[in-house]
């Protein structure tokens, strides 16, 4: 029963008018940035924090707000999927596969009621699954010493660079990339600088929010001068938007079995949204078989990816409040709003913050229902949205991007640093270097060297002490295992490639 | 493959350079076992062997974008420095309406819309960020308004 007291804890701070309208407005700004193409929810998180923080709003509303914005992108990210056979965010890739060719048949408006309601059923399993695996989580996190968080944190490097990328050696970097600049700076034990150059604007470090705005939001600008914009305009119609009942019963079971699919995908720390989508739209096309004519616009094909995908944004969260790793790159950007508002997330969160964390869990069980609400009969408005041209999207973008910033330290330092992340996020990516293992680099660099080097304080400087308790060693072994499976796995599992007309 | 090759070398070269930094940082006598060295020479080290691997075994060329293309990316990275270092001293509106414009225009080149569209976001931005969310920006140079 403390289960129930703790959400009544929640729901008395989540249902205070004030709290409720940050939901409202961060579902809504959620929406409209997962909808629009080029912007998914790590790049809409990332350019929302630093202005969250001028705000002035304190932790418990800003960590609503941010969230809604979180769930709400994830919901929106399908709309630009099905009408414009674009992925407004990358777990939103495997929904074109059969939203698109749904909406061509003249089904646009059935698509989009019957993924908002699987995004809702994913979104619901799986916070009450966080509700109910998260306390059990922050229990055993107390369990963890400075050598297991050591072996944690490799695990997630491992896992994101194992499974999210096509290449291990180019992940790997990424990863040293981020926890290089992580380096620089005042180290905490010595208190002396390090690798700074002698530059006295790195003598606190690189702000790890002016790395993920210019790694996101500036270097998709520099994408979009590439392509001049294309492939943006092209849609298809929507028309009347009716409840496709029918729909929506037959795929019942499958939106429940790709909820649970997605949560368990998104709760392995590294893995996140895409894997979950990824593998409920697989799940769900091996179950229905030849006869279920996936990939051609059946309803079944639109439900699964959505409600994994939602399940898995749930399911992300468990590592990130219980154990301070990110599930994912939306995640990681969840973890720096909550360095940024000092906030340190982890077992101890439980005990010391409930009102943080039960707040959050019950502001997440209202902002699905207003996304619910929002987006099968307000639907239409967002679709608008997606007639905002890239001409006028990507300066704005832009320009939010560097008041954001400037607002944080008022330097040009800064800015111009952000225009170099931006320059090398550009490059990376183009050499199909992930930049997520940078993002969490940075955001967990100076923990894993902390980790690191208490664990051989303890135990006088002997490296065996790092393999020495159940848990570090299985950690490692998975961590192992997770990285270099992948590899002889890529074979038989192919990531399906976006279809083109 | 020429990409990855040269990408893999410079991965490694960086490296290296990361790792020779790293062994010049100054220890303070309270050391711990580990000291402020070892982290970072292993990354380093990890970085320098994931870049050879790389240059080894490259990835198949992306589609590099052709030249005139690389000039106007060249632009867009030198207009915005420019902008981050204009942002203080010219005030928030002209600089931003000159460059929202541009990078409007490198995105889809139309002189008028794109004009229209960095005054526009110009002069909308400033009146979020100012009345809505009251950031204490500056509409113009201190030196025009006194």
């Amino acid at each position: 029963m403390e289960l129930l007291s703790n959400l009544a804890i929640g729901f008395d701070i989540a249902l205070s008018p004030y709290t409720l309208m940050l939901a409202v407005i961060g579902c809504f700004i959620g929406t409209i940035i997962g909808a629009l193409p080029g912007l998914g929810p790590s790049n809409g998180v990332a350019i929302l924090i630093p202005l969250t923080f001028t705000m002035g709003l304190d932790a418990t509303s800003a960590l609503v707000l941010m969230t809604s914005v979180y769930y709400g992108a994830m919901y929106g990210g399908r709309i630009s999927s099905i009408l414009l056979n674009i992925p407004g965010d990358e777990p939103a890739l495997m929904t074109t596969l059969d939203g698109y060719p749904m909406a061509k048949a003249g089904r646009a408006g059935d698509a989009l009621v019957l993924s908002g309601v699987a995004s809702f059923v994913g979104a619901f399993l799986a916070t009450i699954g966080l509700m109910l695996l998260a306390p059990m989580l922050a229990q055993v996190a107390f369990l963890f010493g400075p050598a297991e968080y050591f072996a944690l944190y490799l695990l997630a490097f491992a896992t994101l660079g194992g499974m999210a990328s096509n290449n291990q050696a180019k992940a790997a970097i990424a990863s040293c990339i981020g926890l290089g600049i992580a380096m620089i700076g005042v180290d905490n034990n010595s208190g002396l600088p390090r690798l700074t150059g002698g530059n006295m604007h790195l003598f606190d470090g690189i702000d790890f929010l002016v790395a993920i705005v210019g790694l996101f939001a500036i270097a998709e600008v520099f994408f979009f001068i590439e392509s001049h914009g294309k492939n943006t305009s092209i849609g298809v119609k929507l028309e009347k938007v009716t409840i496709p009942v029918k729909d929506i019963m037959e795929s019942g079971w499958t939106m429940l079995r790709s909820s649970v699919v997605g949560f368990i995908a998104g709760v392995l720390p590294g893995a996140g949204a895409s894997l979950g989508s990824f593998l409920a739209y697989m799940s769900e096309k091996s179950i229905a078989g030849e006869k279920g004519g996936f990939g051609t616009g059946v309803p079944k094909g639109v439900a699964a990816p959505e409600a994994g995908n939602n399940a898995a944004a749930g399911g992300a969260l468990v590592p990130m409040l219980t154990l301070g790793v990110p599930g994912s790159g939306t995640t990681a950007v969840l973890l720096a709003l909550l360095m940024t508002l000092n906030i340190t997330p982890g077992p101890m969160l439980f005990t010391e913050r409930p009102e943080v964390v039960w707040g959050l869990i019950a502001s997440l069980l209202i902002a699905n229902f207003v996304l619910l609400l929002m987006n099968v009969p307000m639907v239409k408005i967002f679709v608008k949205v997606l007639s905002v041209p890239p001409w006028v999207l990507l300066p704005g973008v832009t320009m939010i991007s560097f008041v954001g910033i400037y607002s944080l330290s008022g330097s040009y330092f800064d800015l111009v640093l952000m225009v170099g992340f931006g320059a090398l996020g550009y490059v990376l990516r183009k050499l199909d270097v992930p930049t997520v293992p940078i993002i969490l680099g940075i955001l967990l660099g100076g923990h894993m060297e902390d980790a690191l080097r208490r664990a051989m304080v303890l135990s006088g400087g002997d490296w065996k002490f790092l393999f020495s308790s159940g848990i570090s060693i299985t950690l490692w072994i998975v961590a192992i295992v997770g990285f270099v499976a992948p590899m002889f796995l890529r074979k038989f599992l192919k990531k399906p490639q976006r279809i083109t007309d | 493959m020429a990409s990855d090759r040269i990408f893999g070398a410079v991965v490694t070269l960086v490296a290296l350079a990361y790792i020779a930094s790293a062994m010049q940082i100054q220890s303070s006598f309270m050391a711990d076992p580990v000291g402020p060295k070892t982290f970072p020479i292993l990354i380093g080290g990890v970085a320098a062997l994931c870049g050879i691997i790389v240059a080894l075994r490259p990835d198949p060329d992306p589609e590099w974008p052709v030249l005139a293309t690389f000039g106007s990316l060249a632009v867009a990275v030198v207009v915005l420095v420019g902008y981050a270092y204009a942002l203080k001293p010219l005030g928030f509106l002209i600089p931003t309406a000159i460059t929202a414009s541009i990078l409007s225009y490198q995105i889809e080149p139309r002189a008028g819309r794109a004009v229209l569209a960095g005054i526009g976001l110009s002069v909308g931005l400033f009146l979020i960020f100012k009345f809505a969310l009251g950031l204490g920006l500056v509409p113009f140079p201190k030196s025009l308004t006194g």
